[in-house]
């Protein structure tokens, strides 16, 4: 075993105005580990990172390297002391091309020649099984692909310990085993990886030991192989399971009880083949496929989110015109978009205003809600949804990713629309808000409210769905329903006649 | 209620620290220099009317154009992520346009003078629009499209009153380039608070002001929310354009007349920087009003202070540039997270125990 100690935390305390984000935290990687840091919504695993990475500093603690005390002043210094992390969220300029990303800031003659960086990135490229050129613009590249650059620089940078925050959340299976393989990899070469996922299974299939974080305090540190899943839940929720076993049997769903709500025929995007999609009053239907097959892109067809082509649309059996979104919004639809950063939150706004902006916007320009009516509408749903936020007047780019979430959600339950479209509602968060979600879907159905919802997760979809449209290629390839909702029929429909 | 007073404390102090700092410092220093600097008397002009007078009176007032015009800058800069670079070429347009449509009547009248005025701000919103529809649906960057406007603006006003540089006699144009009978505050300064009222109903009446901080912001976002983010652009620099007649008139009716070449010169790199001292972010989205006019005066109270001085008008550029380098270097995020995190230690060191200072 090489348990020799890499890195070790303790101690650590960490607090923002008005909340207490790490409290005696402790955490050791040991060289030649895939250790999983694990955690609720909220947990502290992003700010226990941020310290390691140096971008925040921690009020108390201690931090040690190869036995060596140290301190993290920046992003910089972390990298000096052999610390690299890829984000969540891409970090890496997407107008650069992808050997200017993999170089940028760090190698320290300007003077070296273009080429060489490219032929260098190339080579790196190639050893890693990236399928990207050097000289390709970052942003060309799918999000997959950008993600796994911003791994190959880390792996570049001789890095000592690997931090991976969620990045899975935007790769598809095969480039997840790409991935994985890699990670053994750099593990059997000493490296010590620091891997942040909300996917269960990933974390039993590559890591050596668990650390789980619960409400900014360390709960414990266990070997993978004895910690078994359901304990890990528990652990990481501080609650019994009960909750999730009795979602997972939602076997009496009824499929198509009420009347038709939305219908579309021959609908097109500049982003979309022409297809036909219906939905039922109180139906959840989900949209799956793998990535770039044209799941999200159907939905923003629908809500009128990218310029809409051809296709007749009808709500109610009366025939509507939506061609962008204010009109989708009139019409009674909602839209919680894919990219939470990039196409959901207003990040400089406080969570009142980002909580009371679509309705703003149907009341029109001359219809401003009041501060007090804003105010009772931000504090019902900062209740309703228990979102964690110091006050309604926060800034919501200061919450977590899953209290990001439900203020987009708060945002649009708040229109009270009759059809809520959630694309990848629960990426990256946590396992309890990922329930409450997925609850929150079936509640909303039993309202009457016909939800389209889309995850990357099969499981979550077969357990909230009574249908599920299958797309390849941007092709509707199938609909799933009844006996046919399984994990099996779906993989075998997504992979159809190839193979 | 007493939350939101102190919710409004914390938030409404927090953007607006460094200007009302600024005024505070500016007042101090002028108060040592000359105890006397901000005494105000009443006088007589040359209508006979009592009138108020004094350094404050002056800056005050010559602040006028320009914290219109800042209103409206904010406005744009929060929207666009960028500024209008025009509105001084745009000012002698409008100028030009009132004082165009005021020479063809044959005797002045409140309703002539309100009629020139609402010419001069159709010409000042059309321009705005050209700008905006340049910027929103065309996607040039604001200072980029502006430049078209700014290099051939004062050639446009040149040609409106066929290169003559006309004066205005009018005892209601002077009125209200200086003091209407019977109100010892100049008229200028009556103008930008009704401006400025104006501008607070617009955002109590509208839900302009969370549209325009979305849009600037978050751009994807806000349109994925329902809102004509082209539209809320461009009625940012429609609205600009209002505030852009409105000074130039204020401009032409100081003087008497229109000169396309001087009429509020420069004032466009000033009113961006009235934005900025404000507090205000130049690259967009959240913003306050109020800061803009309060840099607006930060700026002409510093002017008047150097021309106290006896500083050359020539010098003192260079002195207002040091002292707006230093100002916005002091707002600047990074000086304020260091002084945040110096203020925290401090607190922290206080509350540890006193031997920490020898370790």
């Amino acid at each position: 075993m090489q348990d020799e100690c890499l890195l070790k935390l303790r101690g650590i305390e960490k607090s923002f105005p008005g909340v207490r984000a790490l409290h005696n935290v402790d955490f050791t990687l040991r060289k030649g580990e895939i250790h999983a840091l694990m955690g609720e919504n909220g947990a502290g695993k992003s700010t226990l990172i941020k310290i390691l990475t140096g971008v925040y500093q921690m009020d108390a603690g201690s931090i040690t390297i190869e036995g060596e005390s140290v301190n993290i002043h920046s992003p910089q210094d972390a990298q000096n002391k052999g610390i690299s992390t890829v984000y969540q969220e891409i970090t890496l300029c997407p107008n650069l091309t992808v050997a200017e990303n993999m170089y940028i800031g760090r190698e320290k003659s300007s003077w070296v020649k273009q080429k060489e960086y490219e032929t260098k990135a190339d080579e790196i490229l190639k050893s890693l099984g990236i399928p990207a050129r050097s000289s390709q613009q970052l942003g060309s590249c799918s999000l997959a692909v950008q993600q796994m650059v911003a791994i190959a620089r880390a792996v570049d940078m001789n890095c000592k310990v690997l931090i991976l925050d969620e990045p899975t959340s935007s790769l598809d299976d095969k480039e997840v085993n790409m991935l994985f393989s890699l990670m053994r990899d750099l593990k059997s070469k000493g490296v010590g990886i620091i891997f942040v996922t909300h996917f269960l299974e990933q974390v039993y299939e590559v890591s050596d030991r668990i650390t789980v974080l619960r409400n900014g305090e360390f709960v414990g540190e266990y070997l993978t192989k004895e910690l078994p899943q359901v304990q890990l839940v528990a652990k990481m929720m501080g609650k019994e399971l009960d909750e999730l076993n009795s979602l997972s049997d939602a076997e009496d769903r009824e499929e198509g009880v009420g009347e038709v709500l939305y219908e579309a025929e021959g609908l097109s995007s500049t982003e979309t083949n022409p297809f036909d999609f219906k939905i039922r009053r109180g139906e959840v239907n989900g949209f799956t496929g793998l990535l770039g097959s044209g799941r999200s892109e159907s939905v923003r067809a629908i809500f009128g989110a990218d310029k809409v082509n051809s296709g007749k649309v009808k709500i109610n059996g009366k025939p509507v015109k939506i061609t962008k979104p204010i009109d989708a919004m009139k019409n009674g639809i909602g839209y919680l978009a894919e990219d939470r950063k990039r196409d959901g939150i207003i990040p400089d706004l406080s969570v009142r205003e980002n909580i009371i902006l679509a309705l703003q916007v149907m009341n029109g320009f001359f219809k401003p809600i009041s501060r007090s009516e804003s105010e009772a509408f931000a504090d019902e749903y900062i209740k309703a949804l228990n979102i964690k936020t110091a006050s309604a007047e926060t800034p919501v780019g200061s919450l977590s990713g899953g209290n990001q979430q439900k203020v987009i959600l708060a945002r649009w339950l708040l229109t009270h629309p009759d059809y809520l479209i959630l694309d990848e509602p629960t990426r990256g968060i946590d396992v309890g808000t990922k329930l409450e979600i997925q609850k929150l879907v079936l509640k909303l159905a039993k309202e009457d409210v016909s939800v389209t919802f889309i995850s990357s997760e099969v499981e979550e979809m077969l357990r909230t769905c009574s249908r599920l449209i299958v797309m390849r290629d941007r092709h509707i390839v199938g609909e799933l329903k009844g006996a046919d909702l399984n994990q099996a029929q779906v993989m075998k429909t997504i992979a159809g006649g190839e193979a | 209620m007493k939350e939101n007073k102190k919710r409004f404390l914390k938030g409404g102090l927090g953007q607006l620290t460094i200007p009302v700092i600024a005024v505070a410092l500016l007042v101090i220093f002028n108060l040592i220099r000359d105890p006397g600097f901000f005494s105000i008397s009443i006088t007589h002009n040359n209508y006979g009317n009592a009138v108020l007078a004094g350094n404050l009176i002056s800056i005050i007032n010559g602040a006028s154009e320009l914290a219109i015009l800042a209103i409206g800058m904010t406005l744009v800069t929060a929207a666009t992520k960028g500024q209008d670079i025009s509105v001084g070429a745009a000012a002698a347009i409008a100028g030009s346009v009132f004082v165009k449509v005021l020479k063809s009547a044959s005797s002045i009248s409140v309703g002539t003078v309100i009629l020139a005025f609402l010419c001069a701000a159709v010409v000042a919103m059309l321009f705005g629009a050209f700008n905006g529809t340049l910027v929103a649906v065309f996607g040039i960057q604001p200072m980029i499209a502006t430049l078209i406007l700014y290099t051939c603006g004062r050639s446009i006003a040149y040609w409106i009153n066929g290169g003559a540089t006309p004066t205005v006699e009018s005892p209601i144009i002077s009125a209200i380039g200086s003091f209407a009978p019977g109100i010892p505050i100049p008229m200028p300064v009556i103008i930008v608070i009704v401006v400025t009222i104006l501008f607070k109903l617009l955002f109590h009446f509208t839900s302009l002001e969370i549209l325009t901080q979305s849009v600037g912001i978050n751009q994807s976002a806000a349109r994925l929310n329902g809102i004509n983010t082209t539209f809320i652009k461009l009625l940012s620099f429609i609205l600009l354009g209002v505030c852009v007649a409105v000074s130039g008139c204020i401009g032409v009716s100081r003087l008497g007349l229109i000169n396309h070449e001087t009429l509020l010169l420069d004032v466009e790199m000033d009113a961006i920087l009235a934005v900025a001292i404000g507090g205000n972010s130049l690259g967009g989205g959240k913003f306050k009003i109020s800061g803009s006019i309060i840099g607006a005066y930060v700026i002409q109270m510093l002017t008047i202070t150097l021309y106290a001085m006896k500083v050359s008008s020539t010098d003192v550029k260079a002195y207002k540039a040091i002292v707006i380098v230093l100002l916005v270097v002091i707002g600047s995020p990074v000086v304020k997270q260091r002084f945040q995190k110096f203020m925290g230690n401090l607190k922290k060191g206080k509350s540890e125990t006193k031997g920490v200072e020898g370790a």
